[in-house]
């Protein structure tokens, strides 16, 4: 039951996108995230379809697979979408039932917020498709580490990151494991109204948070037996090192951002679709 | 009180690339009062098993019967079966969550709906059974050792007062004596109640010295289902599927071997002990 | 040098009652003089609580005596500045499988030792490299460890001490939570270990069968060292051991249940082609 839950789904696979340094993929994803809401031309529209297009073949990820992501936030895409279709005045009035008037701005709107909205899941769940958890992990240390000279705990943070990705899986089979103990020992999960049901989870998390305690003590004793004092004086087994396709990811996207900015502001192409 | 499968199967994660069949085709049947030990390696199915003795995992296709009802039946009462069917899990002290050991065995029968009185005699009652000194009720379970915290968990599952004990691996992580201790102590009540006992072990010396009727699971399935000399008998076999018979049973099979007439059914040190004695003498008597 | 030497090592806790007031102190280690040479392998038997675990965690300066002197490849474990030469030279695996892996693959775990020392990115590779095949697990080195079987985990756990290239490694009841399966591949990587490296083997267990190979044999109780010697000195003394709450082998059992019973059989048998030997001349 509990196991459904899946966190860091990376796509397995060896693309050109897989091969990329984690950095690249993380600064990428924002600049394209960025460039989602510059431009507001159809021609940027279009520019920012084809690069997610080719990046998608690119990853050899199934469709299907990344928009399984789209599947949470479906109901706030309905939302945002109605608010918009309903809610915005100007322009030519399309369509009206009663109080609810749809407008030409509005359904443009609706639209390109809707593409911006599904585009924006489906790049950065791009990113993580293709990125191992622990890669993405590393690749932040790395980009965070100015923020080292200002005394935040970089390598602390990245190492904590890993771990906690390490230990999900085991906790959430621990977490069942003592939930059906439990359900053996006449337990109800299930009825009750909302205050006998947190209550019923005491049994549960009583014995959970007791064991994520003894691991934890366990895994610094382990971690201190092999050494382990920060980061200081530490090296790597997998340091990250900018390769030539590296550069060129960060080349091609530079240079698509660039485009899709110099085209939505400088060509006169505003066409509404309607 | 008797336990029936028919034909069970089990998938795990179905129609997903993790698919597996945990389980293939169980027909087994336990009657009331009998002491049975499972064996099997690690992934050969015996926790699945036993989850679904309890109702706690639903077989994929097949029946379960306990005492003639299907317990997959329309308005079976599942929490019924749960008290009457008791399962201690692996590492049961994981499990181990109130302030004093009293009030935590206190949790299933409470869950069973029993008055504060009754569910502190029941308590008492199986902390008895399990053999933890009354000093200790008072404790935070978290204080105990090992060994007791074990004892502690047995008691919270006897305290329902099952009819069946279904225990899985009761002796892991436990040195030598708690593990003699633990065992004895589960004997003991086997001999003393009418309870049905089903003892998961990896153990075969642990299983041999106790058990009525041994499982044996491989794969998934039913590979033997005999008296433990019988079981035994076929030490090759299990030795090619990751198991082992009872160190005895080797040693018996090669004094034979080696000239020595013994019985090769012994799975005991007194029954080994026997043998020999008898097969030396007369030995000495030919010679 | 000695390996391992302690001097009287006492290892002192304090007892606390519900509200934390001290109500008295309790020695987990009492007393221990230990003197372990180089290359030697050497079992530490004791039942739960006995204090092996606490005397073995001092081998790794992860507890420091309270009491006396414990020296680490002739180093005083109390001396902060060997710290980590200390943790360097001797190795430690612990009981639980899953709480001692780091890493989220199973060669970056192997590789986490070797990083904190400091060791340049190729030499780590090759350690990793090295280590893993030598417990066997080299083709799982692109495994997660959460899919691995206990015995699996442990042995990468061995690969990950073994890439830190110690002098002595540390086995804490590697084998306690294990299968029969799990705990003969652990075993068979250790012995293995001995062979091709020489590395002084401390192995902490309550299982007997995994010492009859061993060169000494220590076993504990109550803090204290109780018996010493080889594995034929300790299991002739069949009821004694039972005593330390501890067991023997079937096979010793039933060879000394045998000459009670007015056999004529050496005592210490360890293993059944011994005691087939003897009954079949």
């Amino acid at each position: 039951m509990i196991r459904d839950i899946t966190i860091g789904q990376y796509y397995p696979a060896n693309s050109r996108i897989h091969r990329l340094d984690p950095r690249v993929k993380i600064v990428c994803t924002l600049l394209y995230l960025i460039s989602l809401f510059m431009f507001k031309s159809i021609i940027g529209y279009l520019l920012a379809t084809l690069f997610l297009v080719c990046v998608v073949r690119l990853s050899t990820v199934p469709v299907k697979y990344i928009l399984k992501g789209l599947k949470p936030i479906i109901m706030l895409l309905m939302i945002t979408v109605l608010f918009n279709l309903f809610l915005t005045p100007g322009g030519r009035l399309l369509f009206h039932f009663g109080p609810l008037k749809i407008t030409e701005q509005g359904l443009n709107t609706a639209v390109y917020m809707a593409i911006r909205l599904i585009y924006l899941i489906m790049g950065s769940s791009l990113m993580t498709l293709t990125t191992t958890p622990n890669a993405l992990t590393d690749g932040l240390e790395s980009l965070l580490k100015p923020l080292g000279h200002l005394n935040v705990p970089v390598h602390e943070i990245a190492m904590m990151m890993s771990i906690a990705l390490r230990f999900i899986p085991i906790l959430l089979e621990e977490t069942d494991k003592i939930m059906k103990a439990q359900i053996a020992r006449g337990a109800d999960l299930e009825s009750g109204n909302i205050i006998q049901k947190a209550k019923a989870l005491v049994p549960i998390l009583v014995p959970l948070f007791v064991s994520a305690f003894r691991r934890a003590n366990d895994l610094a004793m382990a971690m201190e037996a092999r050494c382990y004092h920060g980061g200081e004086g530490r090296t790597k087994m997998k340091p990250l090192i900018y390769k030539g396709r590296d550069y060129a990811a960060y080349a091609v996207t530079i240079a698509y951002v660039a485009i899709s900015f110099v085209a939505g502001r400088y060509i006169p192409f505003k066409i509404w679709i309607f | 009180m008797s336990i029936k499968l028919e034909h069970v199967n089990y998938i795990y994660s179905a129609d997903t690339a993790y698919e597996k069949q945990a389980l293939k085709d169980i027909c087994l049947e336990i009657p009331h009062g009998q002491f049975v030990g499972i064996i099997g390696h690690t992934g050969s199915g015996k926790s699945t098993l036993i989850q679904h003795l309890n109702g706690l995992i639903r077989a994929t296709s097949g029946t379960v019967y306990y005492n003639g009802e299907n317990i997959y039946a329309d308005g079976y009462n599942m929490k019924e079966l749960r008290s009457q069917v008791g399962l201690v899990f692996q590492y049961p002290e994981h499990q181990l969550f109130e302030v004093d050991v009293l009030k935590d065995v206190c949790f299933g029968p409470k869950n069973q709906g029993f008055s504060e009185k009754e569910c502190e005699e029941r308590a008492r009652e199986a902390l008895k059974l399990v053999g933890l000194k009354e000093k200790y009720y008072e404790q935070s379970p978290f204080e105990l050792s090992g060994g007791q915290k074990r004892r502690v968990a047995i008691a919270g599952v006897l305290a329902m007062c099952p009819k069946v004990l279904v225990l899985d691996e009761p002796t892991a992580g436990l040195d030598p004596k708690g593990r003699d201790e633990i065992l004895d102590q589960i004997a003991y009540l086997h001999k003393t109640s009418d309870m049905t006992v089903i003892l998961v072990s990896h153990s075969m010396e642990d299983i041999a010295k106790y058990v009525d009727r041994i499982i044996v699971m491989n794969h998934g399935e039913v590979m033997f289902d005999d008296v433990p000399k019988r079981v035994f008998s076929h030490y090759k076999e299990l030795e090619s599927v990751g198991l082992a018979a009872p160190q005895v049973t080797y040693i018996m099979h090669e004094l034979k071997e080696n000239g020595l007439d013994v019985s090769v059914h012994a799975t005991t040190i007194e029954e080994a002990a026997d043998e020999i004695m008898a097969a030396v003498t007369k030995k000495e008597k030919t010679e | 040098m000695k390996m391992i030497k302690t001097d009287k090592l006492v290892f002192e806790y304090a007892k606390r009652d519900e509200e934390g007031n001290i109500i008295g102190m309790s020695r987990a280690v009492d007393e221990v003089d230990l003197d372990i040479e180089p290359g030697q392998f050497i079992a530490i038997l004791g039942h739960n609580g006995s204090g092996k675990s606490t005397l073995a965690k001092h081998m790794n300066a992860i507890l420091v005596p309270t009491e006396g002197t414990m020296w680490v490849d002739g180093k005083d474990t109390k001396e902060e500045e060997y710290l980590w030469d200390i943790r360097q030279s001797a190795g430690m695996v612990f009981q639980n499988p899953d709480n001692q892996i780091i890493g989220t693959v199973v060669e970056e775990d192997v590789g986490f030792g070797p990083e904190n020392l400091g060791v340049p990115t190729e030499q780590i590779w090759k350690r990793v490299e090295e280590s893993l095949k030598a417990v066997g697990m080299i083709e799982y080195r692109h495994h997660s460890p959460n899919k691995l079987s206990g015995g699996q985990k442990q042995r990468v756990a061995i690969a990950g001490v073994m890439a830190m290239r110690p002098k002595c490694i540390v086995l804490d009841e590697p084998t306690a939570m294990l299968d029969p399966n799990g705990r003969k591949e652990v075993l068979e990587s250790v012995q293995e270990l001995r062979k091709r490296e020489h590395i002084t083997v401390i192995l902490i267990t309550h299982y007997m069968e995994e010492v009859v190979d061993a060169d000494q044999v220590i076993v504990m109780d109550h803090g204290h060292v109780v018996m010493q010697g080889t594995p034929r000195e300790i299991f002739s003394q069949v009821d004694l051991l039972k005593e330390y709450r501890l067991d023997v082998p079937q096979v010793t059992i039933l060879a000394d249940e045998l000459r009670k019973r007015g056999l004529d059989i050496p005592a210490g048998i360890l293993k059944k082609e011994e005691l087939v030997e003897i009954l079949c001349r």
